[in-house]
């Protein structure tokens, strides 16, 4: 086994037995626990590091993974346990891996109540395992499967850690993503059988493609529509907010940092790359749906009067961003969801910490209620205003590449459908500007209020928001001023991938 | 045309990157050092535009000193690459963005000088000092960019600058929804600047200056029209121009000095900037040009109309800054000879502009922070220096002969009238009639502030004149008001032919050069002694009942209300429309279903009956259905 086979199952195995480690660990020792699976968390971190470098692997195939793993599983089935790691899905690895290292530190100075660390530290451990499997999946069941495991964890994430009206919006997360799974699963099913494979590095590969026009179409929308409900995609987004409000902070940084990444990933690598004739067919369809998504997300955003949910919603717009760059199925759109992708995983990322830390200290997220934090607490309001400007897509910042390229993708598509939905998409991004800064006014600026007022003691950054906040500060910025950083990585596969669908 | 080429930068040359790294530098010292730098803070952000603006000097003496001085290149690094999108980061060191160096840098450091003083109680200080370092940076990034997504960096971060900088006193509830107000025009302004950058790349592969010129020529009429008209808007935005002025006044609730550096002397000239940069598209589409003069001569109008009905010493040198870069877009619209009497203008107008501002705010330092023109009064005996050097400034806005404006806006004037037809007319009356409503609403400033009878509010007893740190950059900008006109309006013309060239096609003028000098002298005279008539024996304390037109002036010409009804209040709606079908449309719809599912499995609980024969049967309906699905998958 090859370095690289072993450091790709050591991104499975080293968090599942990290999980087990700190489920297993008794009460008393909760802390010792949840040590041990920060530990964990950042060994994985290591290993992923390993393949930083990259490679540029020979052949000419529609996937060339860098390390592979491909065993038979269940030969019977013609199932294979079939791993590997490319240029698109490496910077979602690494992220996913560092992201679950800076949630478990996080973890490691607050626990949300009912407390219980190391179950919680334990659960985002297992979530590590389904979100790395479904990005390093070169099966399509397997993919499948790696995309379930993630579920039931979300799920008590939310159910146990969350807040008030945490068991509803827990339910409406499941319901939504049940019924994305169903058409996953029957998705699935249609192309292996009409295939014969599960083998998606077999699937993407131009020369085969049996499945006939009218078939594809049937898969793209089931596999479409299921990734949509994760990605979300508007209007099947509506448990997105419910989830992240009642989210605990932690839970509410992995979904919006690379949960919903499962989606669009699951779109970019698995729909489009499967039934690519059919992609284009839907293409102004789904960009249609991804600039509503853009212009109602960001006016939704400007009615919200609660902090997390108006990030929450943000998401929303930012996603669709990511949704137009796929939709257009070019190199440029392609990149810009990915890079997109990675942005909106620390941005986001970064803003839910900040807004958990805002509610920690005020007991609030209501924005009538907070106001004037810039005196009381300097530093957080700071970190809020540096995480909105990048979120709004200040150039130099992360959040400004991957919606600037997604615009241009439309106007490189031409024609009147595509420079319409460019030109309101680039409106979209005037309204986001207009809602981070409605939030900033609301939050940070103006006199204190009350329940501002009364935090001026605990006002100064604590040393776990150091510890998770300034790697994520740092990535903005990094991203923002060197986006070859993570466009390096996918110039190759996305080119690739391009050629896919316009062979 | 020539093709447009710019040579490597080398030797001395080859480090005017600088320029911009001294400020951000600084910048970034300040705002993470903290509370450590609060003591000496101020003097790094003074230094650090100073050493910029000695570099600069150097480098434009260099650059004077070549033989061929069309611009130097520097090549940083490659910057971005997706796809065919490539775009290498470059700085470009050529007589326009020279000039603005010069401007920004020397303006700058004078107004940094004077905030020491002005923001000396400021507990916030060293923070000012930081973000005034940022916009600065910003600033020179945005005139020495090689290409335009550079020029985009610079543009967005002179923003968000001036976001910061306007909401400084963030405790005001005004001043903080006055900095959101900015950027948000601005960023309309921006959306339209991002589509032009894109289509640039989109029809020539490109951003890069010379080879977007190079290639201009090439694109269709309409693509050129389409393309020119979005990087006007983008200039609108960041002018204040018409549509987009709004943010302009209100963002007069930021401190002073911000009030003279951003919306006097540098960020609201970018937009000028802007088109003068992007010349060649401008010329190769004369109805494009003349919508940008059309802007220009409508703002400049407005912005007369607007400022002589208002009463906050503050807001009315905001319109009358709007209004003066109505003649700068007015300008750089005709092309030819008057881009140059554009930049002269803005030249001369950062000096006397950044005076009056810098004045204006020295009155209010020995006015307990009083605005209002209706509470001042009789002050020349009380404040000599700022006296004399605002009373400077107003001459040379109202073009008195003999001061910067006499040599910077006639010209303009008699530009516009070489327009053919009746666009000579239309555009001239403006630009002349602009000249007399200048003349009365900067007369009736100064003279409601300096003389007439005393009408102060009862706590001040005694106005002072403000500290040696404030009065000196008053003195030098005033000395630059009286002297630079003339200096200016014969070199820069020269020195920027490398930009425009020489050969231009003169039209003559519909009226003789010398009755437009005169007629243009007779409405500034009339304009300003009216002024001085109506006003002399002072103003009522308190807004009075007046006619339609001052009324519709007070009231922003009704843009704002315009503003509210067309955009603000259907957004509003619509934005609670969305709201509306999220919560009940679409997650009824899903709360329905899971409604549905619940009571559908509590039938379903009944269903489980114990009887094997219910089981089977269940089993039979799910293995008709898969196979039913196996079947449609087969002959699909």
């Amino acid at each position: 086994m090859s370095t690289g086979q072993t450091m790709l199952l050591a991104l499975l195995i080293l968090p599942a037995i990290g999980a087990l480690f700190a489920a297993a660990m008794p009460a008393r020792l909760d802390r010792a626990a949840r040590v041990g699976g920060t530990a964990f968390a950042a060994a994985t971190f290591g290993a992923a590091l390993f393949f930083v470098p990259g490679t540029t692997t020979p052949g000419t195939g529609a996937i060339l993974p860098w390390a592979e793993i491909d065993v038979p599983w269940a030969p019977d089935l013609s199932l294979r346990f079939h791993l590997g790691v490319d240029g698109i899905s490496y910077p979602l690895v690494a992220l996913t891996t560092a992201l679950t290292m800076l949630c478990c530190a996080y973890c490691l100075w607050r626990v949300p109540d009912p407390g219980r660390g190391r179950l919680l530290v334990a659960l985002l451990l297992v979530l590590e395992v389904g979100i790395i499997g479904v990005f390093l999946a070169l099966d399509l069941v397997l993919f499948f499967v790696f995309f379930e495991v993630v579920l039931l964890p979300m799920y008590a994430v939310i159910a146990v850690w969350g807040g008030a009206d945490r068991r509803r919006a827990a339910r409406k997360f499941v319901l939504y993503t049940l019924f994305g799974s169903v058409l996953l699963l029957v998705g699935v099913f249609t192309v292996v059988s009409a295939t014969g494979t599960a083998d998606l590095v077999a699937l993407t590969d131009p020369a085969t493609r049996p499945m006939s026009s009218g078939l594809q179409l049937f898969a793209f929308v089931l596999l479409a529509v299921a990734f949509a409900v994760k990605s979300p995609l508007w209007p099947l987004h509506t448990w997105l907010p419910a989830a992240h409000t009642e989210a605990p902070t932690v839970g509410s940084v992995i979904l919006a940092g690379v949960l919903l990444k499962m989606g669009t990933y699951g779109l970019l690598r698995v729909a489009v790359g499967v039934a690519p004739d059919a992609a284009a067919r839907s293409a102004p369809v789904l960009g249609i749906l991804a600039t509503a998504a853009i212009i109602v997300g960001g006016l939704v955003c400007l009615a919200q009067t609660e902090l997390k949910r108006l990030i929450a919603y943000s998401s929303v717009g930012h996603m669709g961003f990511v949704l137009l760059g796929v939709a257009t199925l070019t190199t440029t759109g392609f990149q810009a969801a990915l890079i997109g992708n990675i942005a909106h995983g620390i941005v986001t990322g970064l803003l839910f910490f900040v807004a958990g830390g805002i509610k920690d200290r005020a007991h609030t997220g209501e924005l009538a209620q907070l106001g004037g934090l810039r005196e009381t607490a300097p530093a957080l309001s700071g970190v809020l205003a540096f995480a909105a400007i990048a979120s709004l897509g200040l150039p130099g910042l992360a959040g400004f590449w991957g919606e600037a390229f997604a615009v241009f993708a439309a106007f490189e598509r031409g024609g009147p459908l595509w420079s319409t939905l460019g030109v309101l998409a680039a409106a979209g991004a005037a309204l986001a500007a207009a809602y981070f800064l409605r939030l900033l006014r609301r939050v940070t600026h103006g006199a204190a209020t009350p329940a501002v007022t009364a935090l001026t003691t605990e006002g100064r950054l604590r040393p776990g928001e150091l510890v998770a906040w300034s790697p994520l500060v740092l990535l903005t910025l990094a991203v923002g001023i060197v986006p070859v950083l993570v466009l390096g990585y996918s110039a190759d596969p996305v080119a690739a991938l391009a050629e896919v669908i316009t062979r | 045309m020539e093709p447009i080429a710019y040579t490597a930068a080398n030797g001395w040359l080859g480090t005017f990157w600088l320029l911009p790294a001294i400020p951000l530098a600084s910048a970034a010292v300040l705002l993470l050092l903290g509370k450590r730098a609060d003591r000496w803070g101020h003097w790094l952000g003074v230094l650090s535009v100073a050493t910029s603006f000695v570099l600069g000097l150097t480098y434009f003496f260099t650059l004077r000193g070549l033989e061929n001085r069309s611009g130097v290149e520097l090549k940083l690094w490659d910057y971005i690459g997706v796809g065919d999108f490539k775009v290498d980061l470059g700085l470009l060191f050529d007589p326009l963005s020279a000039m603005f160096v010069l401007l920004i840098t020397g303006v700058g450091s004078l107004i940094h000088l004077y905030a020491v003083g002005y923001m000396d109680h400021d507990p916030g200080r060293r923070k000012f000092f930081g973000y005034f370092n940022l916009f600065v940076a910003a600033m020179l990034l945005l005139v020495l960019g090689n290409n335009y997504v550079m020029l985009y960096f610079g543009w967005e971060g002179v923003g968000l600058a001036s976001y910061l900088l306007i909401s400084f006193w963030y405790l005001k509830p005004s001043a903080a929804t006055a900095g959101k107000k900015a950027f948000l025009m601005n960023r309309v302004g921006d959306a339209g600047f991002a589509i032009a950058i894109f289509m640039m790349f989109a029809y020539l592969g490109t951003v890069d200056y010379a080879e977007v010129f190079n290639g201009v020529h090439k694109l269709s009429s309409g693509v050129v029209l389409v393309m020119a008209l979005l990087l006007l808007l983008g200039a609108a935005g960041k002018s204040g121009q018409f549509p987009l002025q709004a943010w302009l006044p209100d963002a007069m609730e930021g401190p002073t000095p911000v009030s003279a550096l951003i919306h006097a002397a540098t960020m609201v000239t970018a937009g000028v900037y802007l088109i003068a940069r992007s010349h060649p598209i401008f010329d190769a589409n004369s109805t494009a040009q003349t919508v940008v003069v059309a802007v220009g001569a409508l703002t400049l109008l407005m912005g007369c109309i607007i400022g002589a009905a208002k009463d906050d010493i503050k807001r009315v040198l905001a319109w009358s800054t709007v209004s003066q870069i109505g003649y700068m877009f007015l300008g750089v619209g005709l092309g030819g000879a008057a881009y140059a009497l554009a930049l002269i203008h803005l030249l001369a107008h950062g000096f006397f502009k950044a005076g009056m501002f810098l004045g204006a705010g020295s009155v209010m330092h020995g006015m307990h922070d009083q605005v209002d023109i209706r509470r001042f009064g009789g002050l020349w005996k009380y404040m000599k220096i700022t006296w004399v050097t605002f009373g400077l400034g107003w001459l040379a806005i109202i073009g008195f002969p003999g001061l910067s404006g006499f040599f910077s806006k006639e010209p303009i004037i008699v530009a516009a009238f070489e327009r053919e037809g009746w666009t000579a007319w239309l555009f001239g009356g403006a630009a002349l009639l602009g000249a007399g409503l200048t003349a009365f609403y900067m007369t009736r400033l100064f003279w409601l502030t300096f003389h007439g009878p005393e009408r102060w509010t009862d706590d001040i007893r005694h106005p002072h004149e403000s500290p040696k740190i404030m009065t000196i950059p008053l003195i030098l900008l005033a000395l630059g008001s009286v002297g630079a006109g003339y200096l200016l309006s014969t070199s820069v013309p020269e020195w920027l032919t490398p930009v425009y060239g020489s050969e231009h096609t003169e039209h003559e003028p519909v009226m003789s050069h010398t009755v437009i000098t005169i007629l243009s002298l007779v409405m500034t005279f009339a304009g300003a002694g009216l002024a001085i008539a109506l006003f002399n024996k002072g103003t009522a304390l308190a807004e009075q009942p007046a006619g339609p037109l001052v009324v519709a002036a007070r009231k922003n010409l009704y843009t704002d209300s315009f503003n509210e009804a067309v955009f603000e209040a259907p957004g509003r709606y619509l934005t609670r429309a969305l709201v509306y079908i999220d919560n009940r449309g679409i997650d009824g719809l899903v709360n329905g279903l899971a409604a549905g599912v619940g009571g559908g499995s509590g039938r379903l609980r009944r269903a489980q009956t114990g009887f094997v024969r219910s089981y089977a049967l269940s089993i039979l309906g799910g293995a008709v259905l898969v196979v039913a699905a196996m079947l449609a998958v087969t002959f699909g």
